[in-house]
């Protein structure tokens, strides 16, 4: 917490909180950051070998490759969220599956399997964005910003 | 009869003449698993969403309750319970299948024992002959409504707790065989500015340490008078905090008789992080082990501190703290 915050906090709560951090145990950051690296690492070269199947076997070029191997790594993470494998898989790796695109695919899928039971409309509609919806919001808008940025650049003869 | 500044001495001492207690797969799994009346395999309880599920658990283990008594519904003038779905919903639903009046608590965690307190006091203060008291929680369906649906993956800290899927119930009456209720101390709302639902230990754990000393102070007695002493759902971090905070105002309670439902009911390899949390993990650990250890002779006198995390997903995502509270119930044989 940050020391702004605990501003608003009287004595006695800031007392206790500084008490129950040292009793607390912490959150084993290097262990996540090792475990992240590994697995979101494993899980970049197994796009980049789908893309290699891609150019080498089939009739696709670097730029089209993409698609089918996003589409492939999505499927997977699709399945594993499924069949309850997934949150396992991510409470060991953690940022690890969440950065790469399995975890976006996850996100949809786990808010849609939760909330079939209120029906295709409200429940799987209303919600498979619920935890997405944000990355979008914002990926699109600072897609925009940067656009902007560019243009901006570009138009005052720059690069 | 008030006692102290929040203590309620029940001088009939009402008696719990038969309790139940139910629980899910992973309960089964558990160190406790002997204890429950019933382990259901599968999550779904054969129902069509999580919500049905923990209505089923609660129906069965009021049922269960009172037909371990011999008695039926018929004859059971009040329920009591509450839950942790929104509106209480499970609680209502069940109050609905049984038919019998109903009188709904909301307590978060802490409702285990708020329920079975407030029964007491009708019994004690002749407003009924049998009242049954009852929570209950459900791991999913208390993820999907508090934090992130079951099989998204977010990594959960080390402090992070176990919510049970599991319902208690316990038939008070005037006369019987079985445990009595002998007190019930009554807690306040302490908030000591924590906002980190995934660190609840932490939050509560000055709650049940308050209330374990109005407890004393308003009995005038030292922890010592007791066998073992229970808090809800602590889990490992807050019952490791409460007992240094007592330690450090002078109230120590030796670690051989204080202890947390939410330690007991699952096995060291089970991967809960912290421990077990939920309505369910106190009543079920109280209805069903606890009371089971109290009738083979084992104990003697207990205190049960049922603790609550009074938080809704709302108040947590506007910044909120959040408030605490924990509910003392003294059960003597």
């Amino acid at each position: 917490m940050s020391n702004m915050k605990k501003k608003k906090l009287t004595p006695v709560q800031q007392e206790y909180q500084d008490f129950a951090k040292d009793i607390e145990p912490k959150r084993p950051v290097v262990k996540n950051c090792i475990r992240a690296f590994l697995v979101g690492g494993l899980i970049c070269t197994l796009g980049q070998a789908l893309q290699l199947i891609f150019i080498t076997y089939l009739d696709f070029t670097e730029e089209t490759a993409a698609a089918p191997t996003s589409a492939v790594l999505i499927i997977i993470s699709i399945l594993l969220t499924g069949f309850g494998i997934f949150d396992h898989i991510a409470q060991w790796a953690g940022a690890g599956t969440a950065v790469p695109i399995t975890g976006f695919a996850n996100t949809m899928a786990s808010a849609a399997i939760e909330h079939r039971t209120e029906g295709y409309v409200l429940g799987v509609g209303g919600n498979m964005f619920k935890l997405s919806g944000s990355v979008i919001v914002f990926g699109a808008f600072s897609a925009f910003i940067v656009a902007i940025i560019k243009i901006t650049i570009n138009w005052l003869g720059g690069m | 009869m008030l006692t102290g500044h929040q203590t309620w001495v029940f001088n009939s001492k009402p008696v719990i003449i038969s309790s139940a207690a139910v629980g899910g797969p992973f309960e089964a799994q558990g160190a406790l698993a002997d204890d429950f009346d019933f382990l259901h395999q599968d999550v779904w309880l054969g129902q069509d969403s999580f919500e049905k599920a923990e209505k089923k658990l609660l129906e069965q283990a009021c049922e269960t309750a009172i037909s371990k008594a011999n008695m039926k519904k018929e004859d059971v003038q009040f329920f009591i319970s509450g839950d942790l779905m929104n509106q209480i919903i499970s609680s209502t639903f069940t109050a609905r299948t049984l038919g019998i009046p109903f009188l709904g608590v909301f307590g978060a965690c802490s409702s285990s024992m708020e329920s079975l307190a407030m029964a007491s006091l009708l019994i004690d203060s002749k407003a009924a002959k049998y009242v049954l008291a009852a929570a209950s929680s459900h791991n999913i369906a208390a993820e999907k409504q508090f934090r992130y649906p079951t099989e998204y993956g977010a990594q959960k800290p080390p402090t992070a707790q176990w919510t049970v899927t599991g319902a208690g119930a316990g038939l008070v009456a005037e006369t019987g065989d079985g445990p009595r209720v002998t007190c019930a101390t009554i807690g306040r709302i302490v908030d000591m500015g924590l906002t980190d639902p995934y660190n609840m230990g932490a939050a509560m754990a000055p709650a049940a340490v308050d209330t374990i000393e109005a407890h004393f102070r308003d009995l005038n007695i030292d922890p010592s008078y007791y066998d073992l002493i229970a808090t809800g759902d602590l889990g490992r971090v807050g019952h490791s905090i409460a007992s240094k905070l007592l330690d450090k105002h002078g109230h120590k309670i030796p670690p051989e008789i204080f202890t947390d439902c939410g330690l007991l009911i699952y096995k060291d390899d089970q991967p809960v992080m912290a421990g077990g949390s939920g309505c369910g993990c106190s009543a079920t650990v109280t209805y069903g082990h606890l009371l089971n250890r109290m009738k083979k002779g084992e104990l003697k006198k207990i205190l049960i501190v049922a603790t609550g995390a009074l938080l809704s997903p709302l108040s947590y995502q506007q910044k909120e703290s959040i408030p605490c509270i924990a509910h003392a119930v003294s059960i003597e044989i």
